[in-house]
């Protein structure tokens, strides 16, 4: 009490500070940190507009140019005369199977893998290993690229791919699918290093999703006398199954845009072969080799190949977020 | 007859849980194999020269990648420089402001798509929208096109992070009469420190690898330059452009690149998992 009777000259002096100027600071700075942080989220927003749109404005004459006809050409002739033919059916090709391929490859590696961590790993081997695995995704794609061309495709071309093709020579469909002659660049090997590529995505968001199946479920399928394997099977699975769809139309997404990796070693040639071992192009792959040395159609062409890519990956990442979404609303409910 | 049921059963369980052994061996084998590959030939071409001299002629027998190098640096940070705070605030407005609001929803769901869509497509966009208008190749175009796919990854994070953060602290704070941006920026991002950094280095490990975006953005030029309005030389499309030149100096050069690449993506990943892990145990 006597404290303050002592201070009275600068309890007096106090009121020099002006309370009205402070508080209309504060009002000040927080209305523009509102503002701020709102025309950053709207200009996330913006940014998917800004590429939809530009995408649009550069493969408009293309479009014109070419039509729906773009989509099922297998030409690609950009000097062709008088006028370049140009087809979008080899890329689209590629894409898709080498896609397609990578996904047969990972899924079930990545679901074994990330098994292995929730259900069989010893606990001490637990953290090493997941972060093995994700150190793979985060090794930039370029890297892939070189070592897949120069260690994982001489390998393929030399060893492996003649084996193949000797193996099932006198099978009906499988030797067109499989003929050689085998080389280092090749669908098959593309798809190989995107296997490879993906497991990661694929591996963390299922362990992800296995954690949240509750103990209880499962020890009460041990304590039926169920094996692992039945518990993963008949619980877990199950359980968690939409979140694993989720994940890995994830890593889909991933494998359709991938570029690096697979211009490297994937050959780019328009020309669509039925055997795998054949070289092949994919959208990303046939833009990244050729865009900085092309103009007019050709160039519109590439970006309205860009633009088929955007719209197939949308659709696909689409569909993973609003499964992962479903999954994230039951476990919050 | 039970007995064969209860032998096929563990038959079943053995051969599937060996699958999976196999499968994790599989997975990390091929993380082992790609460092080896690297490290056996990139450790071959480093020397000091890598980081003093410029990237040479074809033909010549020494050069570095100084300017690949430095023109990586300068990028990656202009990149990050302008997609951090962007993305800092777009997942506070998430966070914070839009808790409850429809927008929110929206702007996470564009954010995940725009988080996992080709860099080759941010390219194209970047080259449609700033090096068509503005009249060719440049640097700076290429730290945008970093920029574009730092943001979704920092609004991720900064959004996780900031929802962690109990709400007994921001509204403790709101009782002493702090307004809201202070409360936000002095207790909330105080909290979230730790993770919020971790994204930041997420994300630079994510663009600084990048060379897809690069290709048509910044090019890549093979001489000292610190010109932003020009092309930059950049350490990954160097990479790409010396790796399949029958030089042999050349493609040494490229494999001491990716190597340096790795070592220092791989180095980001790991400070930024082991800054992630701090905050759980607490």
């Amino acid at each position: 009490m006597s404290d303050m009777a002592i201070d009275t000259p600068r309890a007096a002096a106090e009121p020099a500070f002006d309370r009205a100027k402070a508080l209309s600071a504060f009002k000040l700075g927080d209305a523009t940190f509102y503002w701020l942080t709102r025309a950053s989220a709207i200009l996330v927003l913006l940014m998917l507009g800004g590429i939809i749109i530009s995408l649009i404005i550069g493969a408009w004459p293309a479009m014109r140019a070419f039509g729906f006809e773009f989509l099922w050409t297998q030409r690609w002739a950009p000097s062709a005369h008088p006028t370049p033919v140009l087809g979008a059916l080899g890329p689209i090709y590629g894409t898709i199977l080498t896609s397609f391929i990578a996904m047969l490859i990972a899924v079930p590696v990545g679901l074994g893998i990330a098994i292995f961590l929730t259900e069989l790993c010893p606990p001490f081997l637990k953290q090493p290993i997941a972060i093995a695995v994700e150190l793979l995704a985060g090794i930039p794609s370029i890297i892939y690229g070189m070592w897949g061309f120069f260690v994982l495709g001489p390998f393929l071309a030399d060893t492996f791919e003649p084996a193949i093709v000797s193996a099932f020579e006198n099978v009906p469909i499988l030797n067109t699918l499989f003929a050689g002659p085998a080389s280092n660049l090749s669908l098959f090997n593309a798809s190989l290093v995107l296997s490879i590529m993906i497991l990661p995505f694929i591996t963390a968001i299922s362990r992800d999703v296995f954690a949240t199946v509750p103990p209880v479920l499962k020890e009460a399928a041990y304590g039926i006398g169920c094996t692992t394997w039945e518990v993963v099977k008949n619980v877990v699975l199950p359980y968690t199954r939409v979140g694993v769809i989720g994940g890995v139309m994830l890593a889909l997404g991933r494998a359709l845009g991938e570029t690096m990796a697979v211009t490297f070693i994937i050959g780019n040639s328009f020309r669509i072969s039925s055997s795998l071992f054949a070289p092949g192009t994919t959208i990303s792959a046939a833009i990244a080799s050729e865009f900085a040395e092309s103009d007019g159609v050709h160039q519109s062409a590439l970006i309205l190949l860009g633009l088929l890519l955007f719209v197939l990956t949308f659709c696909v990442l689409t569909a993973a977020r609003l499964m992962l979404r479903r999954l994230e609303k039951r476990a919050g409910a | 007859m039970n007995n064969a049921i209860y032998a096929s059963r563990k038959r079943g369980d053995k051969i599937v849980k060996a699958l999976c052994y196999a499968a994790a061996i599989f997975g990390v084998g091929w993380l082992c194999l790609i460092l080896y590959t690297l490290l056996a030939n990139g450790l071959a071409g480093l020397s000091l020269r890598i980081f003093t001299e410029m990237t040479p002629p074809p033909g010549a027998h020494d050069g570095g990648l100084l300017n690949a190098i430095v023109g990586s640096l300068i990028m990656t940070v202009i990149g990050v420089g302008i997609g951090t705070p962007i993305g800092l605030f777009a997942g506070t407005w998430l966070a914070e402001y839009g808790r409850h609001s429809q927008l929110t929803n929206v702007i996470r769901f564009v954010n995940d798509i725009l988080l996992s869509a080709p860099s080759i497509i941010i390219g194209l966009f970047i080259y449609g929208a700033i090096v068509v208008p503005m009249g060719g190749f440049s640097g700076f175009a290429g730290a945008i096109a970093l920029a574009v796919i730092v943001i979704p990854v920092v609004v991720r994070t900064t959004e996780d992070m900031l929802l962690l953060v109990p709400l007994p602290l921001r509204e403790a704070a709101s009782a002493l009469g702090l307004p809201r941006a202070y409360v936000i920026t002095r207790i909330a991002y105080k909290a979230a420190r730790s993770g919020l950094i971790t994204g930041i280095l997420l994300a630079t490990a994510r663009v600084a690898g990048e060379t897809a975006p690069l290709l048509f953005t910044a090019l890549s030029n093979q001489f000292w330059s610190l010109n932003l309005g020009g092309t930059m030389a950049n350490l990954p499309v160097t990479i790409n452009n010396f790796v399949n030149n029958p030089d042999p100096n050349w493609k040494q050069l490229a494999w001491t690149g990716a190597l340096l690449i790795t070592v220092s993506v791989l180095t980001l990943n790991i400070v930024a998992r082991v800054l992630g892990a701090e905050r759980k145990p607490k």
